[in-house]
């Protein structure tokens, strides 16, 4: 086993040996989740506080679902409408909750960064939740078992990402983690959601759609915010559905078993068609929110284990 | 008031571009003579072979007085200064509540003079409020002493107002400094548009609104024909633009700041808001054309670009943290990097940092002449320290230098003729 990190702020910081180990571990607790009886209790007694100062149903859910089952004690803040709305600072938030001694901190927060800034303030092990556009590296984590199951591998694969990339931490963290493990990334977004200089990361650009689909084995659908259909970066809804949005016809480019994926929510209609996004032979979006769930208590897992080790560390430290 | 008799010194001339060993005699503020023999009753002091400049004119000093006093009052950013071998400051309008209306002004200019141990001079709004919409009293503003006009940061949207301001100016001869930008494009942006900034998921700006700011700039200034210096110039895509309004003969002249001369958007690393500027910084190819302007002369000035802020509002996350660095007091180390980079002689650094300032705001110091004003900095550009911020003179401790390595030291700050600093 290797996993020596403190806290899971990004891929960035992880190796490929690191994401393997989580990978696998992963995997013995998607076997778990399947069983009636799910519990465990390598988390027991530890105490785990969900922070989203974004708004957030699914992805906080997981991280709960996950502490819960793993027999953590778990807490969740609604920081959005709470003092923080009264002007608290995020490092008075921080180190408030860092005096209650919890042992994971669960942190979404809207800026790049915020994250990195809260785990260095408080001393229990941090988890990014996704942090403005930087990293959201649980998804990209979960993404990546749900193509190594799919595929039966994580190298060596073409994957087009599509969409709103410029604005998605989802879109950076699965960039960064698959070209880590050597697969052939190509990026599909009209270019005003194309980050600048991104061409740099050795991946391929493509504003046509059907030409960045073309040998694909794997589809990544991207959101596409609401904010943003309006004339600000494309002009309407209905003509990104046309040159962007996936059907069945531009997924006839990629590899007849070519995967589609979706971090979810969905705008049906959008970004995907309903049908598609249904359709169990194509699409891998409920295994996704499957694998959400052991992926987090994969990450939790080695994170406490790591966590341990460091105090046990100190005690021997203090005795001697 | 004693004379000084100062031996043994290397003399940089920047106008003459020169460095000689000699000495200087400071006599009733002034340099009263250079290689001269020792007065009579006059003060020896052995300057042990180190170098002997005209003092630093630092344009563009943010000092929080008044209203964030907190922050930077008039007395630490002097002591500052004088440990910095800035002797003379020239200090921002963007102040709480702007500097533009001589009662402010003669509020400022009266505290300034009680506390700070270096000269401090005083730029004034040229819109009222740093609204951009409505011209300050120009006029009276000149009279109570203020040596240039600038809005500092925020740059105006309404062209019309501005060109109206430029023109009324021109009438008075008043010097305007601008901050090129366009303020649209550059709206919200932490970082330059790149590889890094999309790395990092920061909102960026491309360096281009820094040259379409500098463009519709200077077009106002060949409309208007009013006196103009850009502020700071950190990208190589504004530099032919510049080239260009010099060789047609407009009044014009371009500064950069010293940050934007040493580090690049690299130093962010980890999202370290000491990093965070405005402009932000860039590229390494830019921080260098920057560096190879400033020896060429095409940029004329180095500024400090101080601008205190609180540990509060640097310890947020990097999008929503306080812009700018403390610098009074590593200017000068800083600068000597790119003196032993060799990428520029003394004589010529000191062109950017004390004479072309003072030239241009029609001040008589940046010179080593007689009759000059005795506004002199001894420093060791070799003497090597390790920058810890908790010792500096500012008090906001907000330099991105904390921790590095630097070389170059000032050993003795003279302003008029006397010794405000030694090391």
């Amino acid at each position: 086993m290797t996993f020596r990190a403190r806290h899971l702020l990004g891929i960035e910081h992880l190796s490929p040996l690191e994401i393997t180990t989580i990978l696998d571990l992963a995997d013995r607790y998607v076997d778990l989740n399947r069983r009636t009886v799910k519990s465990s209790d390598v988390l027991s007694g530890m105490t785990q506080i969900n922070m989203f100062f974004e708004n957030s149903t699914r992805t906080q859910a997981s991280f709960e679902l996950a502490g819960k089952r793993l027999g953590a004690d778990v807490m969740n803040m609604s920081v959005a409408q709470s003092s923080v709305k009264k002007g608290e600072t995020l490092i008075d938030t921080a180190m408030t909750l860092n005096a209650m001694h919890p042992d994971l901190l669960v942190v979404r927060h809207g800026a790049s960064g915020a994250v990195n800034l809260l785990a260095s303030k408080v001393n229990c092990a941090v988890l990014n939740a996704g942090d403005g556009r930087h990293e959201h590296p649980t998804q990209a984590l979960l993404d990546a078992l749900t193509i190594r199951r799919a595929k039966g591998r994580i190298q060596r694969l073409t994957v087009a990402i599509c969409g709103d990339i410029a604005h998605s931490r989802v879109a950076r963290s699965n960039l960064i983690l698959l070209g880590k493990m050597e697969n052939r990334i190509r990026l599909v977004a009209p270019p005003t959601l194309m980050p600048a200089g991104v061409q740099d990361f050795g991946c391929e650009l493509y504003d046509d759609m059907k030409k960045g689909l073309e040998g694909a084995d794997v589809v990544m659908m991207l959101r596409l915010q609401k904010e943003r259909m309006d004339g600000g970066f494309i002009p309407s809804e209905r003509e990104y559905y046309h040159r962007y949005g996936l059907d069945a016809e531009k997924l006839g480019h990629a590899k007849p078993d070519a995967i589609v994926m979706h971090p979810g929510p969905m705008n049906r209609g959008v970004e995907i068609d309903g049908d598609l996004a249904d359709d169990i032979n194509r699409s891998v979006i409920q295994e996704q929110v499957e694998m959400g769930v052991a992926v987090r208590m994969a990450c939790m897992d080695l994170l406490a284990r790591n966590l341990r080790a460091e105090r046990g560390r100190q005690i021997v430290g203090a005795m001697v | 008031m004693t004379t000084l008799y100062l031996t043994n010194a290397q003399l940089i001339d920047p106008a003459g571009g020169s460095v000689t060993t000699g000495s200087v005699t400071l006599a009733k503020g002034l340099i009263s003579a250079i290689n001269g023999p020792k007065p009579k009753g006059a003060t020896e002091v052995d300057c042990g072979g180190h170098y002997l400049a005209p003092g630093i004119v630092d344009i563009g000093v943010k000092v929080g007085e008044p209203g964030e006093r907190h922050k930077e009052s008039f007395r630490s950013a002097g002591l500052a200064a004088a440990a910095g071998g800035v002797t003379t400051i020239v200090a921002r309008p963007d102040t709480l509540p702007a500097i533009d209306t001589p009662e402010t002004l003669e509020f400022v200019t009266r505290r300034a003079a009680e506390a700070s141990p270096v000269r401090i001079r005083h730029m004034a709004a040229l819109t009222k409020g740093r609204e951009g919409r409505e011209m300050t009293e120009i006029g009276f503003l000149l009279d109570a002493g203020a040596v240039a006009f600038t809005d500092a940061f925020n740059v105006s949207s309404d062209t019309k107002a501005l060109s109206r301001a430029l023109t009324y100016a021109r009438s008075l001869g008043a010097l305007v400094i601008g901050h090129p930008q366009e303020p649209g494009l550059s709206k919200g942006g932490a970082a330059t548009s790149g590889k890094f900034a999309s790395l990092r998921g920061l909102p960026a700006v491309s360096p281009i609104a820094e040259r379409m700011g500098l463009d519709r700039d200077l077009a106002l200034i060949e409309m208007t024909g009013a006196r103009y210096h850009a502020d700071q110039i950190t990208t190589s895509r504004s530099l032919p633009a510049l080239e260009r309004a010099k060789a047609q003969g407009l009044d014009v002249t371009a500064g950069t700041s010293i940050h934007h001369l040493t580090l690049n958007e690299i130093d962010v690393g980890d999202y370290r808001t000491f990093f965070k500027f405005t402009p932000p910084l860039r590229s390494e190819e830019d921080r260098l054309a920057m560096v190879e302007a400033v020896a060429s002369g095409l940029i004329d000035t180095i500024s400090s670009m101080h601008t205190p802020a609180d540990e509060e509002s640097k310890r947020l996350p990097f999008e929503e943290a306080a812009s700018g660095a403390v610098a009074l007091e590593t200017l000068l180390p800083a600068a000597m990097r790119l003196f032993h980079a060799g990428h520029i002689d003394l004589p010529a650094l000191f062109r950017a940092l004390s004479l072309n300032p003072a030239r241009r705001l029609g001040l008589p110091q940046g010179r080593m002449e007689v009759g000059a004003p005795a506004d002199l900095v001894l420093f060791d550009p070799h003497a090597p320290f390790v920058m810890d911020r908790f010792t500096l003179r500012s008090k906001s401790k907000n330099t991105p230098f904390d921790g590095q390595r630097m070389e170059g030291k000032v050993l003795a700050t003279f302003v008029a003729g006397t010794q405000v600093f030694k090391a």
